[in-house]
């Protein structure tokens, strides 16, 4: 299982949790488990969300590999400037 | 894409050549978004509202269209009336609905044989307006009677009870704030203000659009991105992307205002309806009131300190509108705030607000220079109360490789305590100041960008290269590509032609923005030239009758890998390219992907300013940037990239903002009264760069372009401070502020 951080202003859809844990082995296989298994997240996700593993900051790429032991971290959508 | 560690060496990477568009650029033979033309051509003008908020009654078109040479009138009828959450709101700015939500608001638009015609015939536009009560301050945006902008436009995120116009939130953080702040020997609290300001592009953005009664349409215009502008006219149009084609010209800045559109999908509707070309060419007038400037910021910053200089804990409460849609960056203004500190307890809240404003843009590390403002400004004023270096004081508390980042994130290799070590052994930092001068330092980050990517490489029969790239070259990029190029393929910089191509010509690219161009076009040409060298080799092996594994390229040339592969004269790529075509045909390479490797930047400035306490002017007398750039493929494009930054930060700083009147109008819609700065308000802008190879580019490249307008906010701030003994938390430091400050510190 994969350990997924989120930020504090999402805590009060999983309950005050500051982690959850989904069974994943890419980026997109977390956003799809995140919606399967916390559905009040989905339009969190829906409204887009970047992600970071391991320190980088991933903006696009539901291909990126996810170990178990992977930090992750959902973040707020970037864009470029 | 990893770092490549056997490349640690280069022949061309890291050197000066000429940039390939300089003669063109000086010589006046370059062509720009208004240097276009089409037989037939005519000119566009739109009609702009004169309110900051106002509904929409009537728009009366009939004395205009009646007007010998004109021939096309266009209003939102003439868009796309599907369209839903960021498309709604590009097209709501780009042509008005039902209501004109800021001054300078497009409403209409106008098509004729003349420029002079078409302006005649927009002020017979008749526009009834009811007009309405408006709000363009944020703080004011958010009290329970601010006039509402639009009802439903928060999204999930906002906490009940707040006002509609706050339209996203954010929070987050780690540890514990309040027993952090217990263990500090000093807590201060205090407020700061950004203003916004605009890009100030020397280039205004124009186009010329063409839509053929057949449905399909060519686009020539000036802009950072001609997918993004592909992709919002189409949508904003009702047509699919591949019946349009943009063209990028060559762009007199962009610095992330130029990522958006505001006057192509206009000229595209014009064109559509008139069956002939249409120009576009906006006024500075029209660029400072209707495109999009940066958002601005009112925060609340709380730090705590021991008497050593350790940070023990910190939160900011960061307020931004960007005009009368969503979309202010929260995000990077909240994430890079504190970015640069290893600080256990951290608290963050965001609050995006719309107001009567035009549309936020991008601009240069979009929402990172306000929080640094904030964040910076107020470990300076931790420094002076403590007597404490500030230089000490940031690398005591500087983030490292393994440091759990303000936002969350373990970070990689980075390279803050590099630039600060830089900083610290500068002349610049031990030189003497005199009278009425001060110093300042600041710290920044932004953290760069990877995004969608394509590029070809071709090689020619003479053995040349020509690449086609999709990112419009701001700041020397095509030099860059061109010196990746050369270094791979192991020929000269001269023989490598790199052409920006149109979006009929490769996948999609996004813009040159968020510092990607050099890191994510250059891996793509790096990647590409390295499938061109395998075919090149491959021909050469089957030259020699020997397997393609058994050949290496070296210097331009194919070779036998040892003795056991056989022994052969190398072959050039002048010689196998002169054969390609009866050996197999054109040799090229392509490469796309959405590469996520691009490593953060950081930067730190110092800065020493002279204030006339006469007058209250502020001189910047000297300045240094010292920044990561990873690996600097061009330096001298590097350090230009590092002083633009520092050049507009500086004037963010002391002068520029933009200034609304009562009646929601801008005030200072040309440069005369928007003051940016002039080659003879800067000093000579120093540079050192710090090179900490990003760990996923091949040749260690990190974005350069934005961070260096971080530090320039807080670090002048922090100099004025030093020079008056006084301390301004809201920008610009103007010469009023400044002498307001000091009657009041000599009032007691």
């Amino acid at each position: 299982m994969v350990e997924v951080h989120l930020w504090s202003g999402l805590r009060r859809f999983v309950e005050g949790r500051d982690t959850i844990h989904v069974q994943a082995k890419t980026v997109g296989e977390v956003f799809d488990a995140i919606k399967a298994d916390y559905p009040a997240l989905r339009p969190v996700l829906d409204a887009g969300v970047s992600i970071s593993v391991d320190g980088q900051i991933i903006v696009a790429g539901r291909h990126e590999p996810i170990r178990d032991d992977s930090e992750v971290f959902l973040l707020q959508k970037l864009k470029g400037g | 894409m990893a770092l490549d560690s056997k490349t640690t060496e280069f022949k061309y990477i890291g050197t000066r050549p000429n940039r390939p568009d300089g003669l063109d650029k000086v010589t006046g033979k370059a062509l720009y978004g208004a240097d276009t033309f089409a037989p037939g051509m005519l000119h566009g003008v739109i009609v702009r509202s004169p309110h900051a908020h106002a509904k929409i009654l009537k728009i009366d078109a009939s004395k205009a269209m009646a007007m010998k040479g004109v021939k096309a009138i266009v209003t939102r009828a003439d868009f796309a009336s599907d369209l839903e959450g960021d498309d709604w709101d590009l097209l709501e700015n780009v042509m008005a609905g039902d209501k004109a939500l800021y001054d300078g608001h497009a409403v209409a638009a106008v098509a004729a044989t003349s420029q002079l015609l078409a302006r005649d015939a927009a002020k017979l536009i008749d526009v009834t307006y009811e007009v309405l009560p408006h709000v363009t301050n944020v703080d004011e945006a958010m009290k329970p009677d601010a006039p509402v902008i639009r009802e439903g436009a928060a999204n999930y995120s906002v906490p009940e009870g707040m006002h509609p116009n706050v339209v996203r939130h954010t929070e987050f953080g780690h540890g514990d704030v309040e027993a952090g702040f217990a263990q500090a020997d000093l807590v201060l609290e205090k407020s700061y203000t950004t203003e916004a300001v605009h890009q100030g592009y020397i280039e205004p953005h124009a186009c010329l659009a063409q839509m053929g009664a057949d449905g399909r349409g060519e686009l020539w215009c000036c802009t950072q991105g001609h997918w993004f502008v592909r992709r919002m006219c189409a949508s904003l149009l009702g047509i699919e992307t591949a019946n349009l084609r943009v063209t990028a010209s060559e762009i007199g800045g962009g610095f992330g205002g130029k990522t958006t559109v505001f006057i192509d999908p206009v000229a595209l509707a014009l064109s559509r309806k008139a069956n002939r070309p249409v120009k576009i060419v906006m006024s500075r007038s029209d660029v400072l009131r209707a495109t999009g400037p940066t958002a601005s910021a009112s925060m609340d910053i709380k730090m705590g300190m021991t008497k050593d200089g350790r940070i023990t804990a910190a939160s900011g409460v960061f307020r931004l509108q960007g005009g009368a849609f969503p979309q202010a960056p929260i995000e990077t203004t909240t994430m890079c705030a504190f970015a640069c500190y290893d600080v256990a307890n951290v608290h963050h809240v965001g609050f995006d607000v719309m107001s009567n404003r035009p549309k936020q843009a991008a601009y240069r590390a979009p929402g990172a220079p306000m929080g640094a403002f904030a964040a910076e400004s107020m470990i300076d004023e931790l420094c002076r109360e403590l007597n404490l270096d500030p230089l000490d004081v940031r690398l005591k508390n500087a983030a490292k490789e393994g440091t759990k980042a303000s936002y969350g994130p373990t970070y990689p290799r980075i390279g803050l305590v590099e630039t600060l070590e830089a900083a610290k052994a500068h002349p610049h930092y031990q030189a003497p100041l005199k009278d009425n001068q001060g110093r300042g330092v600041a710290s920044g980050y932004w953290m760069n960008w990877g995004g969608e990517t394509s590029v070809s490489l071709a090689i020619s029969e003479d053995g040349t290269a020509q690449v086609s790239v999709g990112t419009p070259d701001i700041g020397g990029s095509r030099a860059s590509m061109a010196l990746m190029a050369a270094e791979t393929l192991g020929i000269p910089y001269e023989n490598v032609r790199v052409n920006v191509v149109d979006t009929g010509a490769l996948g999609v690219n996004e813009p040159t923005h968020g510092s990607r161009a050099t890191y994510a076009t250059g891996l793509a040409t790096i990647q590409a030239a390295r499938e061109a060298i395998t075919k090149l080799c491959k021909r050469a092996a089957d030259k020699w009758g020997i397997d393609a594994d058994a050949v290496v390229w070296e210097d331009g040339c194919a070779k036998p890998s040892g003795p056991n592969a056989g022994e052969f004269p190398p072959l050039s790529i002048g010689e196998i390219a002169a054969e390609m075509g009866s050996t197999g045909g054109p040799i090229s390479g392509h490469f796309e992907a959405t590469p996520n490797g691009h490593g953060g930047s950081f930067g730190t400035h110092i800065v020493d300013v002279e204030v006339d306490k006469e007058t209250g002017h502020t001189s910047v007398v000297r300045y240094t940037v010292v920044q990561d750039a990873g690996k600097a493929i061009h330096p001298a494009y590097v350090e230009g990239q590092f002083q633009g930054g520092a050049a507009q930060g500086i004037g963010w700083a002391l002068n520029e903002e933009y200034i609304y009147g009562s009646d929601g109008r801008l005030q200072n819609t040309v440069f005369l009264d928007y003051r940016i700065p002039v080659a003879s308000d800067l000093p000579m802008i120093d540079t050192v760069i710090v090179e900490v190879p990003n760990p996923g580019h091949p040749y260690g490249v990190r974005g350069v372009g934005e961070t260096g307008i971080t530090p320039p906010l807080p670090a002048l701030a922090n100099a004025v401070a030093a020079a008056t003994g006084v301390r301004l938390r809201g920008l610009p430091l103007s010469p009023p502020k400044i002498l307001a400050a000091l009657q009041s510190k000599s009032d007691g």
